[in-house]
């Protein structure tokens, strides 16, 4: 134990360092509140401190924050909220009777009827019930069983959950998780905090970002030489990519799973967000049980959603959940197990998901606004991703597949060799020396593709398309002539 | 010919086919018990263990209409305060209803304070709504509120509110404290100082991150103190086969109620700092003090009446939340903790770490906010708020004591004073018969007296052995949360069911 003195007192090293704390939690990387961001924040404070900008605010383009970005939430869903909250007003005329029978049901679920008792630690009861009715509407009438539904903090949280229950084994044995190239970078931290091996398949940029089954192949049977792959994680709608898969390639993904013994994990979150003609979300579990009970008898899987996304946007109530499919019920027991550490998710997250499964129906007093304000929020959507596909692919440089779905663009960039050369030089990944340049000199935060996983020798930014419409247009000119400022000046 | 066994790389950790009886070929699952997690399977959380799944049958059961000798299943296993009828703070939902819904700002029902606090916490809001996502560290002016508040607290010593963070109650953060803290291999394996008994989130967190856990007992003949020579005992062992790294402490405790005096509490302090232990100082409970004589000191403000030698190096992260005091807004998951000498590489670490969640429930912030910065003398809401937070601490007061009261009443139960918090965790002597009965059926003794309990009564308690005690010795948690007159009857039972389970195996 060695001690120094500094101004007569005695220091000694620290007990927590860098080099004596976590490993794993060393490797852990998230790209979508990482470097770029800090520096994002940096710059907004310089400039409420009146620090001269070429711009005068910057634009959070990173995260997929829709009310931060102005939208706004559905007024049925808030006054739902007020009145569990503040159950005195009840009384109050102002509020529909359609809200106030929600939240005295959903009050009448909570513990001494307040959203401030714990509820179960798989969630709310009744609550669950209403999600498994939402899934059978919504696959069609396949059955749901409420006891498969686990509410959670987000869909962040079931997702570590499960790839915690996941993890086992040691070296050739670890268990290894299939991942999408490029993915939502949830799942490379996790798999990194948990040490467990992260196998990479690649989305075909080609083809629209598609999932090809022979990249799948090759990327499991390269992985059994060295670790246990036993995962299959998916995100449909895509993330950063907005592609839609088709039914087709998820059939053919669940006969994968099943041939090759791995479970699925189905990343739902933004089955709402779904904008180019032609395509339609297909949920895991209504492909699954339509190929017959040899699937829908024998294939584990998770499908996760959230109220994140879609056009609610309420990322800061944390509400999610998931529903698992052929779970061991050993298995089952020690996931009620793990949950009940934590107590429960959030109540008014999960007050706010129960909505959202269980909208205002159309002899509702409130349904009319509730139809107009959806249908408004996801047409706007659907308009900017068009816009934002056609701009970028005006840019020689910049090529944009559609945006299918989601909330984000994800274009690949053509980097001049000197603008490579440069970044090499200050030890920054190329797309994030762009996207650096991007922000100081346009005040606009994206993130860089090296955040998401790209092949080798490509780069891309994600933006989101959220700002309104009007803001979008005058960043996507900004992101225009950046590009052909940034193409010239690296000539 | 095809062999499913081949142990080429293609097949290589696929598991081996089975024939089922009817001849059909199946295959075992891919997640199984023996295919999970190890670490997963380790873990035990008693609050919500077997005793309350039987609870929750038992329930339905009830509803289905199924006799039993009792009407009701009272829940005492859990600090859950508004399941057992206490109101929330007016004040707080007037706030957290106006943020949800913020045309209610025109509604002249509610008192200008509270609107005021809404538009500020709007203000920090992006796009002022509580559904953007926050920074992963939590709202800023929140934050700011904490520090100043802690200041407040504290007779004055200095806050810095990037040394806040809000979490998702206070089990998130002292969970990603832990797992900061754990690393190293065998003997050189991170170990954790624990109290015994103890809150079981700290063992299950320890058996999930694979940490060691190591037991430091609480004397119960003294009032459940803290000895600094078992503190020492316990250390010196650990080094025989971990590196110890951490010390927890919950104070006000958890079960046991103890309120540490400050000299405890110095000593704590010196004991870490000679030891080189990082400091995990759990206060919950902060404002739940019932006993005479007795006083919560932060341990920060400690540390740093202690002086720079100790202030200046002394590694600490304190926790709170939004779940237990008077609020006992449990289902808001609000929380924070002030980290004091932590390495800014760490904090680094600790900051990305936070930053793949996101960030903590926006309403549990903006409840912590009210929390930290409750109506102030001369402000419209501060007579009602006063009068609800007054009612509930000294209702809690009243309940503490009747419960040690009528315990100690009982032959075969001892009940140490509830100094704080929201249990008590009475000794109870169980019969030898009864301790090979529980033996023979594979269960602890306690859990046998509690499922009998629960069985005969409805009243769902959660037996010491899900806290840790020493050997040979039971105990039950049960919380002090039942209205008064409930708690009463309560009581009657337990120890009625007491005198006759120590008949029938007498």
């Amino acid at each position: 134990l060695k001690s120094q003195r500094l101004n007569g007192i005695s220091h000694r090293g620290r007990v927590l360092t860098l080099d004596s704390m976590n490993p794993n939690v060393k490797r852990v990387e998230y790209a979508v509140r990482g470097p770029i961001v800090q520096r994002a924040v940096q710059i907004e404070k310089e400039l409420k401190e009146g620090v001269k900008k070429p711009f005068t605010e910057v634009i959070k383009a990173n995260i997929g924050d829709a009310h931060a970005m102005g939208q706004k939430p559905i007024t049925f869903f808030r006054q739902v909220l007020a009145l569990c909250s503040y159950p005195a007003l009840l009384e109050d005329s102002k509020f529909p009777e359609d809200a106030k029978k929600r939240a005295q049901r959903i009050l009448e679920a909570c513990g001494g009827h307040s959203i401030g008792a714990y509820s179960t630690s798989q969630g709310i009861e009744c609550i669950r019930q209403d999600v498994a009715r939402y899934i059978e509407k919504r696959d069609g009438g396949i059955p749901s069983n409420p006891d498969n539904i686990y509410l959670s903090t987000g869909a962040s949280d079931a997702i570590v959950t499960i790839l915690k229950l996941l993890v086992c084994g040691e070296g050739r044995d670890r268990t290894g998780v299939m991942i999408s190239i490029p993915q939502y970078p949830l799942y490379s931290a996790a798999l990194a905090d948990l040490g467990a091996v992260q196998i990479n398949y690649y989305l075909d940029e080609d083809n629209c970002w598609s999932l090809n089954i022979t990249e799948l192949r090759r990327a499991l049977n390269a992985a059994r030489e060295h670790c246990n792959p036993r995962v299959l994680c998916i995100i449909n709608p895509g993330n950063p990519t907005g592609q839609v898969q088709s039914r087709q390639c998820i059939e053919d993904v669940i006969r994968f799973a099943k041939e090759e013994h791995l479970f699925l994990m189905a990343d739902e979150v933004y089955q709402d967000n779904v904008y180019a003609e032609g395509c339609q979300f297909h949920s895991f579990k209504k492909v699954l049980f339509e190929m017959g009970p040899e699937y829908s008898n024998t294939v584990e899987m998770a499908s996760f959603h959230s109220t994140s996304k879609c056009y609610m946007g309420e990322c800061g109530f944390r509400g999610g959940y998931m529903e698992v499919i052929n779970l061991d019920p050993e298995v089952k027991a020690q996931l009620i197990k793990l949950v009940s550490v934590r107590l429960c998710p959030p109540v008014p997250g999960q007050a706010l998901l129960d909505l959202v499964v269980n909208p205002p129906q159309p002899d509702e007093p409130s349904y009319a606004t509730f139809m107009k304000e959806r249908t408004a929020v996801l047409s706007t959507l659907a308009e900017k991703a068009r816009l934002t596909e056609q701009i970028f692919n005006t840019v020689p440089g910049i090529t944009c597949n559609p945006v299918q779905g989601a909330m984000y663009t994800f274009p690949g960039i053509t980097l001049p060799q000197k603008a490579i050369d440069k970044a090499k030089e200050l030890g920054l990944v190329p797309d994030m020396f762009y996207c650096m340049r991007l922000l100081e000199e346009d005040g606009i935060c994206l993130v860089p593709g090296s955040g998401f996983g790209q092949r080798e020798g490509t780069y891309h930014f994600r933006m989101t398309i959220l700002p309104p419409t009007d803001k979008l247009k005058v960043v996507l000119q900004k992101i225009r002539e950046f590009h052909l400022r940034f193409t010239q000046e690296f000539s | 010919m095809f062999d499913p066994y081949s142990q080429c790389a293609t097949r290589r950790g696929l598991p081996k086919e089975k024939m089922s009886e009817n001849g059909i070929m199946s295959r075992a699952k891919v997640l199984t018990i023996d295919t999970m997690n190890p670490t997963v399977k380790k873990v035990e959380y008693a609050v919500r263990g077997p005793i309350v799944q039987r609870a929750v049958e038992l329930e339905r059961e009830l509803s289905e209409g199924m006799k039993k000798p009792f009407a009701e299943v009272i829940k005492a296993n859990i600090g859950d305060a508004h399941a057992m009828g206490q109101q929330p703070i007016t004040f707080f939902r007037q706030v957290l209803a106006l943020c949800s819904y913020p045309e209610l700002l025109s509604d002249s029902t509610f008192p200008e304070d509270a609107k005021s606090r809404a538009c500020r916490i709007l203000q920090s809001c992006g796009g002022n709504s509580m559904g953007a996502y926050s920074a992963s560290q939590g709202i800023d002016s929140v934050r700011q509120d904490v520090a100043r508040y802690i200041e407040r607290r504290d007779g004055g010593v200095a806050c810095d509110p990037d040394n806040i963070y809000l979490t998702t109650g206070a089990s998130d953060g002292i969970v990603t404290m832990l797992k900061l803290l754990v690393c190293g291999e065998g003997t050189t394996r991170t170990g954790v100082m624990i109290p015994i008994p103890q809150y079981p989130l700290y063992s299950a967190a320890l058996a999930e991150l694979g940490a060691v856990q190591i037991d430091y007992f609480l004397n119960e003949e003294k009032c459940w103190s803290l000895d600094i020579t078992e503190l020492q005992r316990a250390v010196n062992e650990a080094r025989q086969y971990c590196n110890p790294r951490a010390l927890c402490i919950i104070n006000p405790g958890n079960p046991t109620g103890q309120v540490q005096s400050r000299q405890c509490i110095e000593d704590v302090i010196r004991f870490a700092a000679k030891e080189r232990l990082f400091l995990m100082a759990d206060e919950v409970y902060q404002d739940n003090v019932y006993a005479e004589g007795c006083q919560f000191h932060s341990f920060k403000k400690v540390l740093f009446e202690m002086g720079p030698e100790y202030a200046e190096t002394v590694e600490l992260a304190s926790f709170h939340s939004t779940s237990k005091c008077y609020m006992g807004e449990c289902g808001f998951r609000g929380g924070y903790m002030e980290i004091i000498n932590m390495d800014d590489e760490v904090k680094d670490q600790l900051t990305k770490l936070l930053s793949v969640r996101l960030c903590p429930p926006v309403p549990g912030q903006a409840l912590m906010d009210l929390v930290v910065n409750p109506p102030q003398p001369g402000e419209p809401s501060y007579g009602s708020f006063i009068k609800e937070r007054t009612a509930t601490l000294s209702a809690l007061a009243e309940k503490a004591k009747l419960t040690e009261q009528v315990l100690n009443t009982v032959q075969g139960i001892s009940c140490n004073p509830v100094q704080g918090a929201m249990y008590s965790f009475p000794r109870i002597t169980i019969p030898e018969k009864a301790v090979k009965e529980a033996t023979e059926k594979g269960q602890q003794p306690d859990m046998f007296y509690c499922m009998k309990m629960l069985e005969e009564t409805g009243i769902c308690l959660v037996p010491g052995s899900g806290f840790g005690q020493k050997d040979g010795t039971y105990h039950f948690r049960m919380t002090i949360l039942p209205p008064t007159d409930k708690l009463k009857i309560l009581l009657n039972k337990v120890k009625e069911f007491h005198q006759r389970f120590t008949q029938q195996y007498s």
